[in-house]
């Protein structure tokens, strides 16, 4: 578990793949450099999905708790 | 006691539904045991996929307009005012041209899409669409003195209404160019929000050798942060820029303020159980179509099919009957591929779309559907 403390949450849990990566690109398009989002998803395609829009997109994925029925991907406006 | 229903909204979901309930329930109507009103903020219904053939001259807007009250049962009782409240907790709803509250029983929201272009700095006066009847119509201007340079159709955004049209576009604009002996001196490229050309992976595997055998160029990862008309540009938020001559996107949607406002989701879109349709932050509250959250495309199909399972799940509570009816994610839809030949595809919650070989036959069947629409808006197809 990562004791990160995120500005802002998005909850995409029950969304479908590409549905919870929007969310967050949808959040962080309204972030402010240095703003750290928490998405949560339940779509197993977010594993791949978010790393490379992070990576794409210049922003830092801090962390990506791995939970039992959800996951939670920590990630910092660049 | 009269069960009062209300539906807001009269797009097809709304319309639908409305006629479902008038031949479901018409025994109860004629009794006064229920009455069904329909409020819309327009006299008109506006059937939105006809605006994807007005750029290229196939279709104009007036095509995709009719009168509700030709379309919706005589036993509803169709109102032409815009809802401004939702009170969830007194089951009423305020008017805008009304000084009188309604009181619902059961309510429906059929609210729909809207577009939100003012959230891209620029791209109001940078770009066009064909999302809506004012940008169909200037985009087919646009179109018809273009011989030359680059255009670049955007997709900003997700959801938004109608997945397949963004590469029903460019497949149409390469025929239609091809056929008028401009495609060597016009480039297209088309962008989209995530690492494939559809949201939907099945279709973007389909579409994208597609696209590659038509020389449509294709930028994933690419959503649009900024549109720069002096320079005629397009800025990504991953710091990716095009150079544009003509611009056409699909804007980002929102759904309605008053959603967010009655505390029923945000952006617009009600947060509802996929299946039953039921909102989750009120009781007696169904949405259906694109105001509803629920995963599936914000099409056409979607909202005729909800709004048969929400018509059976409303019967069945008026009767005292426990609802049984539920959504499985049904989704049919037509994907033109050039201006005489398309694909189709049909999937669920449960089965993913295999996109069915482009025909000229099935071409012709989307046209075809799009004029027997408004028998579907009446609750006859």
């Amino acid at each position: 578990m990562t004791d990160i403390d995120p500005d802002r949450t998005v909850d995409a849990r029950g969304a479908t793949c590409p549905g919870p990566l929007m969310d967050l690109i949808g959040e962080m398009r309204r972030a402010d450099a240095g703003t750290v989002v928490e998405l949560l998803s339940d779509a197993p395609q977010s594993l791949t999905d978010v790393p490379e829009w992070a990576d794409e997109a210049g922003n830092d994925l801090l962390a990506v708790d791995e939970g039992d029925d959800h996951n939670a991907f920590y990630v910092e406006k660049s | 006691m009269t069960e009062h229903i209300v539906i807001v909204g009269g797009g097809t979901g709304g319309s639908v539904l409305a006629n479902d309930l008038a031949d479901r329930l018409d025994t109860e109507l004629d009794a006064g045991e229920v009455a069904v009103t329909l409020i819309n903020d327009g006299p008109e219904q506006v059937y939105k996929p006809v605006w994807l053939y007005v750029p290229f001259g196939k279709r104009d807007p007036d095509d995709g307009r009719r009168p509700l009250a030709d379309l919706v049962d005589d036993a509803v009782d169709v109102r032409t005012d815009r809802v401004t409240d939702i009170d969830t907790d007194g089951q009423r709803l305020q008017l805008r041209d009304s000084m009188d509250d309604i009181s619902y029983d059961h309510l429906v929201l059929a609210t729909g899409s809207t577009l939100a272009s003012e959230e891209i700095p620029g791209l109001a006066e940078g770009g066009h669409d064909y999302y809506s009847e004012d940008g169909a119509t200037a985009l087919r201007e646009e179109l018809l003195d273009f011989s030359e340079g680059h255009l670049v159709l955007s997709v900003i955004g997700s959801p938004h209404m109608c997945p397949a049209a963004p590469l029903e576009f460019v497949f149409m604009a390469d025929d239609w160019f091809r056929e008028r002996g401009l495609r060597e001196d016009i480039e297209i490229t088309y962008t989209y929000p995530v690492q494939r050309v559809h949201g939907n992976a099945h279709i973007a595997e389909w579409a994208a050798p597609l696209m590659d055998e038509r020389q449509i160029t294709t930028e994933t990862f690419f959503n649009a942060d900024s549109v720069d008309p002096d320079a005629q540009t397009v800025t990504s938020m991953e710091g990716a820029e095009l150079d544009y001559d003509l611009l056409v996107t699909v804007p980002p949607h929102r759904g309605v303020d008053l959603i967010a406002d009655a505390g029923l989701g945000d952006d617009g879109w009600v947060d509802v159980d996929r299946h039953t349709l039921e909102a989750e932050a009120a009781t007696d509250v169904y949405a259906l179509g694109d105001a509803a959250a629920t995963g599936v495309p914000k099409a056409g199909s979607v909202a005729h099919y909800q709004a048969g399972v929400v018509g059976q799940r409303l019967a069945s509570e008026v009767r005292g009957q426990i609802p049984t009816a539920t959504y499985d994610g049904k989704t049919i839809c037509f994907i033109e591929t050039g201006m005489d030949a398309a694909s189709f595809v049909e999937f669920d919650y449960e089965n993913p779309p295999s996109p069915a070989p482009p025909s000229e036959k099935l071409h012709w069947a989307k046209l075809a559907y799009n004029e027997s629409y408004w028998l579907t808006a009446r609750g006859l197809v």
